[in-house]
């Protein structure tokens, strides 16, 4: 009813945070999982996890802010 | 550092200064040991020009007045010293006689006019006040002249004595006229009385004159006959003796006789000199009633000298035969004295009357007597002889002495008798003049009695003229003065008809007219009616707009908006606006405007902070690029935005503070404008407050409208108290 637009912004920081944090997180944990099984502890897992965790969500948050302005292939096709 | 200049500047300046002084002192004192003279030399030769200059006006202004007159007006105390040096101004001498003799003319003048205007007033009579005015008869043309000239002069000065030249009335005239008879009559009586008793007084004279002359020629007659008697005649002693008595009584006679004619001629010749005079007065008064005694007063002058004049003259031929009696009788006196002196120188003893003593005498004297006789005799014969001989002589002389005497007496006569013919001639001209004169006056009068005649027929034909022609108007005049009753009568009439007519008709007119009303009344009333619940509505409708609070949109119109359209079904043009509201306003209601203003408050920071993001520009560094603009840039928080927008202007930060500013200023339109122009996520971010901010706008357009219109409405059908 009252859309508020100026809302949309502050939801999709939202969403980057939290899929920020979800993303470090679980490549953080996957990372310390491999590095624990299988790479004898070393910290280079770690911050590839992480670093793919943070750059996956960089790369998601972008691609969110961005989606207004990106013309879909659906939409081009039609 | 300005000190220092000026310091440096003022010691310079000494130095100079100090310098200077004795390079000049110096040069003074060369120079004022040479130049004493030349000073000198200067200052007498200025002393000289000025002196001069002033001698050269001195004698200029001397020789010429305009100059001097030039010089006193210009130069402040030439005056006093051209009065010190040449006496005072020699004035010009030609004008001021001239003003004198006009000053002194114009009086003189005055009178005369003032004598003349009053003698053309009275011009009906003759007047005498013109006496003065023809005794100057010489300058009389040139006086007249002036006169002309002066007579509006004489006029303006002396309104007084001369009367306006207007008709005087006829008792005036006529009084005026009688006035001057009386004053004739009077002065005729006068002069004739005068007249008479200088003529009877002269005539008295004249008479006793003649009279005396007549004695004073009788007694001469009277005198020359005894002496010729006691000449000639051979008469007795006693008898001579008495004739030599009656003789010396005549002489005696004579003498008183002549002596009193002398006194009374001298009498008679002053009174008729003063005979004369009053005639010449009588004749200077110029009166016609006058006239004829004057002339019968010189015609009696004339005749009385033409008497006198006789009368002397005969005394005078009877005096000169006197003479020659008397020289007779002296030379016979002498004669006989001398011969009784012989006798008596002969015979001493014999007395004069020798006559009576012939026996007395003796022989010798006899015998010297008679010798003496003959002698005497013979001497006497001699004496005769020579007297013949010379008697031609002595009669051309005496004839000659004679002549003269006659052509002196005759001169005289003819002296005199001239002078009378003259007199008489002039008196005969004189009468002949007076005849002439009734004579022209009763032909004058003849004349003007038959112009008076004339006069009175003309003007008693102008008269019926006139009086036809007054009829023929005044006839006219009441014809149409009737002609003009009638027509104001019908006039009235015709009015009144109207009038009343006129009544009826307003009378209906007038009741059609409140059927009227009342009819209009009605619709009217059904009109306002309609109008006040179109107003009602359109109130309704505003006031639910109001009822929107913070960031709670208002209740929907819908209702609101039914209402409206319910009370104006007739009205497409309410119609129209009440279906031109947003039908998201009907169904959802709109914000307000402090909302939507709290609302952009807080989408301000926003806008700001991804000011740089747009299609191109939206990468994640692009939002952190963005985010950090926005912390370090500052603008104003409210700019007043300018009346045409350039590109600068369209920098979003600017356009937030544009918008913001007319937020706070109520301008919601504007704002909603200035956050149009707005790009990129800046603009996507605004996009729904600028949704609302238009849809608030548009509603509140089409209840204002409706307003305006339900307030006309209601204002058109309102009647006025």
């Amino acid at each position: 009813m009252f859309s508020m637009s100026e809302k949309e912004l502050g939801k999709k920081w939202d969403r980057c945070l939290a899929d920020g944090a979800i993303k470090l997180g679980t490549g953080l944990g996957l990372g310390i999982v491999f590095s624990v099984l299988f790479f004898k502890r070393h910290t280079w897992p770690i911050s590839l996890g992480s670093g793919a965790g943070l750059g996956m969500a960089y790369a998601n948050c972008q691609n969110n802010l961005r989606s207004h302005y990106m013309l879909h292939r659906g939409d081009k096709e039609q | 550092m300005l000190r220092a200049c000026l310091r440096g500047a003022n010691a310079t300046a000494r130095k100079n200064y100090r310098r200077i002084p004795l390079t000049s002192l110096q040069q003074c004192r060369h120079y004022t040991a040479g130049e004493s003279s030349s000073a000198s030399k200067v200052v007498v030769a200025g002393l000289l020009t000025v002196s001069g200059g002033i001698g050269g006006t001195i004698l200029y202004a001397k020789w010429d007045h305009k100059f001097r007159a030039a010089v006193e007006k210009n130069v402040p105390y030439s005056d006093w010293l051209l009065g010190l040096a040449l006496g005072p101004p020699a004035q010009d001498p030609g004008l001021p006689i001239k003003k004198r003799v006009e000053l002194a003319q114009p009086p003189s003048m005055i009178e005369k006019q003032v004598k003349k205007s009053a003698k053309k007033e009275g011009a009906e009579g003759p007047v005498k006040d013109s006496s003065p005015v023809p005794s100057k008869p010489a300058q009389s043309i040139e006086e007249e002249c002036k006169e002309c000239h002066e007579h509006k002069e004489a006029t303006a000065v002396h309104p007084a004595p001369t009367e306006p030249m207007k008709e005087r009335p006829v008792e005036e005239v006529a009084a005026r006229l009688a006035q001057q008879e009386q004053e004739e009559q009077d002065i005729s009586a006068s002069v004739s009385a005068s007249l008479e008793d200088s003529l009877a007084s002269s005539a008295k004279a004249t008479l006793q004159a003649i009279g005396a002359q007549e004695a004073a020629l009788q007694a001469i007659i009277q005198h020359t006959d005894k002496l010729k008697e006691a000449m000639e005649a051979e008469v007795l002693p006693e008898e001579k003796s008495n004739q030599w008595k009656d003789l010396e009584a005549a002489l005696a006679d004579r003498t008183t006789a002549l002596n009193d004619a002398r006194a009374a001629l001298s009498k008679a010749n002053e009174s008729l000199d003063s005979l004369r005079s009053a005639i010449d007065k009588s004749k200077g008064l110029k009166i016609s009633s006058v006239r004829p005694l004057v002339l019968a007063a010189e015609e009696n002058l004339h005749n009385m000298v033409v008497d006198l004049d006789k009368m002397v003259m005969k005394v005078q031929s009877a005096e000169s035969e006197a003479k020659i009696v008397s020289q007779y009788s002296e030379l016979v006196n002498e004669a006989k004295r001398q011969f009784q002196r012989e006798v008596s120188s002969l015979t001493p003893e014999i007395q004069a009357n020798w006559k009576g003593l012939t026996g007395k005498l003796s022989t010798d004297d006899l015998n010297a007597l008679i010798a003496h006789a003959h002698r005497r005799i013979d001497q006497l014969n001699r004496e005769l002889a020579e007297q013949k001989v010379r008697e031609k002589i002595h009669i051309d002389a005496a004839l000659e002495q004679q002549k003269l005497e006659d052509q002196k007496a005759l001169d005289n006569a003819v002296n005199t008798v001239l002078q009378h013919v003259k007199e008489e001639a002039r008196l005969e001209q004189e009468r002949k003049l007076a005849e002439l004169r009734e004579v022209m006056e009763a032909e004058m009068r003849t004349q003007l009695r038959r112009q008076a005649a004339a006069h009175t027929d003309h003007v008693q034909d102008v008269l019926k003229v006139q009086e036809h022609e007054l009829k023929a108007e005044a006839e006219q005049v009441l014809s149409s003065k009737m002609l003009e009753q009638e027509t104001r009568y019908r006039q009235l009439t015709q009015e009144q008809l109207d009038n009343f007519t006129l009544d009826m008709n307003t009378a209906y007119a007038r009741l059609k007219g409140v059927e009227e009303a009342i009819d209009s009344h009605v619709v009217a009333e059904e009109e306002a009616r309609k109008a006040h619940q179109l107003w009602l509505s359109v109130e309704a409708l505003s006031y639910s707009l109001k009822t929107a609070e913070a960031d709670v949109p208002t209740v929907p119109l819908e209702n609101a908006a039914q209402a409206v359209r319910d009370s104006c079904r007739d009205n497409d043009f309410a119609l129209a606006l009440a279906s031109a509201l947003p039908e998201k306003s009907l169904q959802r209601g709109v914000y307000s405007e402090a909302s939507l203003r709290a609302r952009f408050n807080s989408l301000r920071s926003l806008a700001r902070r991804v000011a740089l993001i747009d299609e191109s520009r939206n990468s994640l560094y692009q939002y952190f690029l963005s985010y950090l603009q926005a912390a370090l840039l500052f603008e104003k928080s409210q700019e007043a935005p300018p009346s045409q927008l350039s590109s600068e202007d369209l920098d979003p930060f600017k356009l937030l503070s544009y918008a913001s500013y007319c937020l706070e200023h109520g301008d919601l339109e504007l704002a909603a404008k200035l956050v149009n122009q707005l790009r990129g996520e800046a603009r996507r971010v605004v996009q729904d407050w600028l949704i609302e901010a238009r849809l608030t706008l548009e509603t509140r357009q089409v209840v204002s409208l409706l307003s305006a219109y339900a307030n006309a409405v209601g204002l058109g059908t309102t009647q006025a108290p």
